[in-house]
């Protein structure tokens, strides 16, 4: 890794470390167990989901090519969406289904991992795929679900839309002990699957045919990454909702500030942003703003300042 | 060697490749010939596996590119195409180690770093080697690609209209290390050319395509006549000799 | 050829669409109507089949352009933060002008989407990008700070149930003197043809576009403003329909190719037509009950886009 990135990385690893303390001891107040415990549990669940994130839509990226798009095009986030708001519609919030929060992880963990697989098997019974139909067909899909969800969302009654709303926004205040240790075993099992490939990642930045050219298999690589993304994806969604819009802006940040195509410093490098991010979005919407607002208004706003900053900056160099 | 058998391709209804049997000369440069959407690009895609077939077989020694394992032809056979797009930002150094790929998977030995220097030096790209292809002029970036596949070092290297955007002093250049690689490495170069006259200077056998099939081929003396390039071109084309060499004059 | 086909199908559907309704106005009246029909006519179906058209073809020419510009097909008219610019003006509408009319509310979102777009420009015209994917990724950036902005308010007001329901497409509320902004679409839709062929070359990139002569910011920028004047009055008077920015221009392209001053027109009429198609379809199922446009367009489109898409791959790549 060149010194350059080494000192950036060891600044992002100290203010992601800063932030964690901050977000843990900040303002402690009364018991300390409890407090810590407490906190320890989200911090993990943000940990989770910035790992999730960051590298599904790394790689979603590198895999498409293009750098606007991130995994939710594949409909995911849509069907979680949908799946929510059926469940109020029909069954009402106090179903267990609704209120339970583990069996409503589970239920909505294997509901889009079945449905990625689903779309996946329907594409890749051929032998070779385009990535551009796949695309096409996730969005297909997810617009179908986000319109029977807003079309339902209208029907319901405004309270019950308080739940569903409550869905609507990421949120790492309803995670609990068990939820998160099926959430980390199956990350970390996704993580050691996607380990197999990443020797890959780097060639797949030349393009389609270099890759080819240069004994990548990349009709499988591109089935099995696809895989890997889809089951970051779904466990950061049903963990805390929808939040693949972070996933865009760090990555995004992330190229702006490393300028390499070498996965093993991107990578790192949008863990620990997304870690920052979201740890201290969520202690600021905690202490700052005390709950009234949601943590994507606040990452969305500065990361998102952030971004064009950068940008700016560059063009004035 | 490079085999095909009854090659057919379509795109929609309409057939670009019609039963195209190919056997392609061993350590010599083979030139694909023909007028624009004669197939010579489609016909170099299916042969390097970037494209896929309706029918036929292609062979690599004897094996079917099927049955070949991807890491395994990459060693063997290397393709480039006439435009790279690529959205990474990368120096010449590192596209070069790309082309080590295939034999160290990412992490590079000495021997690997060794053979990108070679590689580097080979096209004279020595004092590039730091800087990023994007601020490269054509001709530079075209020989950084030249030299990614000398240093994945295959026994074929397939290359598709390797002259595009290069002028007059790059392009001679770029077919005279071609010509190298071939005398003095024992490579089998196959390359899709536009320019008939470059072809009848640097390449061996020549592979004549119209209409998605094989017209004419045969070597270089013998194809570079009046009536088998009207076969090929299908308009008349006078041929002079100067220094032993053929050229086709079709300016007027 | 097939545009001809086309044109005849949109016509036919138009009609229909006049004649179809809850009080019953049959074709064989059409040349001696009563003064009560020529109102219906006049003040509800004819306004809704002009915006219905208006908004087929209006929504997927802007995703072409936009398409265009950017070289990226996964690029919608809303990525220039159109929708969130639209968006923050019907917060600001409902939150500032509680009494007003509803066109005047549509105007003060009108006014804060063209603003929008304006200062996207601007924005744009300060960076430096080397490749057109920094468009809709600026955009994408752009549009998530102003959405922030009204998130962060509505979510403390509880509108945002209020928002979405009036973004939600649907063609039922289209009377008169409610929709006639969407007339100022039809001088762009002029301007748009005639500007075809520079928004082709545009999406070249730079350079290429500077060899021919153009100015490159400009024409940019001109598409752009296009763009955003057609997709806010769109959005603002019938509501965001799904799709159409997206798929059909994809649609189109897939068997039409990508010559601009050809593949206009054509994306207009399917766009238009396909939207008569499926609001007809929407007024005629439950009747006398209709069912929202966006979930007709939603359901229907998705059927027909997979089935095209799948069926289309078998003989693709």
């Amino acid at each position: 890794m060149p010194r350059k990135s080494m000192i950036q990385m060891s600044a992002l690893g100290a203010f992601a470390l800063l932030s964690c303390l901050l977000f843990m001891f900040y303002k402690i107040g009364g018991s300390w167990s409890f407090a810590l415990e407490e906190r320890g549990i989200k911090l993990a669940a943000i940990g989770l989901t910035a790992v999730a994130i960051a590298v599904s839509t790394l790689i979603f990226q590198t895999l498409t090519q293009n750098r606007i798009l991130t995994p939710s095009v594949m409909g995911l986030d849509s069907l979680y969406m949908l799946f929510q708001t059926l469940l109020v519609f029909f069954i009402g919030s106090n179903n267990p289904l609704m209120a339970n929060k583990n069996i409503n992880f589970i239920a909505t963990l294997v509901l889009m991992i079945a449905f990625s697989f689903m779309l996946y098997h329907l594409l890749f019974r051929r032998e070779r795929v385009s990535i551009y139909f796949l695309l096409l067909l996730g969005i297909v899909f997810g617009t179908l679900f986000q319109n029977g969800s807003s079309f339902m969302q209208m029907l319901i009654d405004p309270n019950e839309f308080l739940i569903v709303q409550g869905k609507m926004f990421a949120s790492f205040n309803s995670v609990n002990g068990p939820v998160l240790g099926m959430a980390s075993i199956v990350l970390i099992l996704s993580l050691v699957y996607l380990a197999y490939w990443f020797k890959y990642l780097d060639v797949l930045r030349l393009g389609k045919d270099q890759a080819i050219n240069l004994g990548v298999p990349y009709f499988k690589l591109a089935r099995h990454l696809l895989i890997i993304v889809s089951i970051m994806v779904s466990v950061a969604t049903a963990l805390v909702g929808p939040v693949t819009f972070l996933g865009l802006l760090v990555v995004n940040v992330t190229y702006q500030l490393f300028d390499t195509y070498r996965h093993k410093v991107l990578i790192p490098g949008a863990i620990l942003l997304s870690i920052i991010a979201l740890v201290f979005g969520q202690w600021m919407v905690e202490r700052i703003f005390t709950f009234n607002t949601t943590l994507s208004v606040i990452i969305n706003f500065i990361g998102g300042a952030y971004f064009i900053y950068l940008l700016i900056k560059e063009s004035r160099g | 060697m490079i085999e095909t058998k009854q090659i057919t391709k379509k795109y929609q209804n309409k057939t670009v490749l019609n039963a195209i049997d190919l056997e392609v000369p061993e350590k010599k440069i083979t030139a694909f010939i023909g007028s624009n959407g004669a197939g010579k690009s489609t016909l170099l895609g299916i042969v390097s596996r970037l494209l896929k077939k309706e029918g036929g077989e292609v062979l690599i020694d004897d094996m079917d590119i099927n049955e070949w394992k991807s890491k395994a032809l990459s060693k063997k056979l290397a393709i480039l195409k006439q435009n790279n797009q690529m959205t990474a930002r990368l120096t010449v150094e590192d596209l070069v180690s790309f082309g080590r790929f295939p034999y160290s998977q990412g992490v590079l030995t000495k021997d690997d770093h060794e053979k990108v220097t070679e590689a580097l030096a080979y096209m004279g790209l020595e004092p590039l080697r730091k800087n990023y292809l994007d601020a490269l002029s054509g001709g530079q970036q075209q020989r950084a690609y030249i030299a990614m596949i000398i240093a994945q070092d295959t026994d074929y290297v397939l290359l598709d209209e390797p002259l595009n955007n290069l002028d007059m002093k790059n392009a001679v250049q770029m077919m005279k290390t071609l010509r190298r690689l071939v005398d003095d490495f024992g490579k089998t170069i196959i390359l899709v050319l536009h320019d008939i006259n470059f072809a009848s200077c640097y390449a061996d056998y020549m592979v004549g395509l119209k209409n998605g099939e094989i017209v004419a081929q045969g070597s270089t003396e013998e194809i570079m006549t009046s009536d088998k390039l009207k076969d090929i071109y299908d308009m008349h084309l006078d041929i002079t000799e100067i220094n032993q060499c053929k050229y086709c004059l079709y300016f007027k | 050829m097939r545009k001809w086909i086309l044109v005849i199908m949109t016509i036919l559907l138009a009609i229909m669409s006049v004649f179809v309704g809850v009080e019953n106005v049959p074709l064989s009246d059409a040349l001696h109507l009563t003064k009560e029909q020529v109102d219906i006519l006049m003040i509800s179906r004819f306004p809704r089949t002009v915006s219905i058209i208006i908004a087929g073809a209006g929504m997927s020419i802007c995703g072409l352009i936009m398409q265009q510009l950017t070289r990226n097909r996964f690029v919608s008219p809303t990525t220039a933060g159109t929708l969130d610019a639209a968006r923050l003006g019907v917060l600001v509408a409902i939150m500032v002008f509680p009494q007003a009319t509803t066109l005047t509310k549509m105007l003060v979102a009108f006014v804060f989407s063209v603003a929008g777009t304006f200062i996207f420009i601007q924005l744009l015209n300060r960076i430096k990008f080397k490749d057109t994917i920094f468009i809709p990724l600026v955009g994408l950036m752009f549009g998530s700070i102003i959405s922030s902005i009204t998130t962060f308010f509505a979510y403390k007001n509880n509108l945002v149930q209020n928002i979405n329901a009036w973004l939600q497409g649907d063609f039922s509320a289209v009377l008169r003197g409610r929709y006639e902004m969407l007339y100022i679409t039809i001088p762009l839709f002029l301007i748009a043809y005639i500007y075809a062929n520079r928004f082709t070359v545009v999406g070249m990139g730079e350079s290429f576009a500077v060899n021919l002569g153009l100015n490159y910011k400009v024409i940019v920028a001109i598409g752009l403003t296009l763009v955003a004047l057609m997709t806010s009055s769109v959005i603002l008077t019938v509501g965001t329909i799904p799709f159409l920015g997206l798929i059909v221009p994809n649609i189109i392209s897939i068997y039409s190719g990508d010559n601009l001053r050809q593949t206009l027109p054509l994306t207009a009429l399917f766009g238009a037509s396909f939207v008569l198609a499926c609001d007809i379809l929407g007024r005629l199922i439950i009747f006398p009950y209709e069912i929202s446009i966006s979930l007709m367009v939603g359901v229907i489109g998705s059927g027909i886009f997979i089935i095209l898409l799948l069926r289309r791959e078998k003989y693709a790549a």
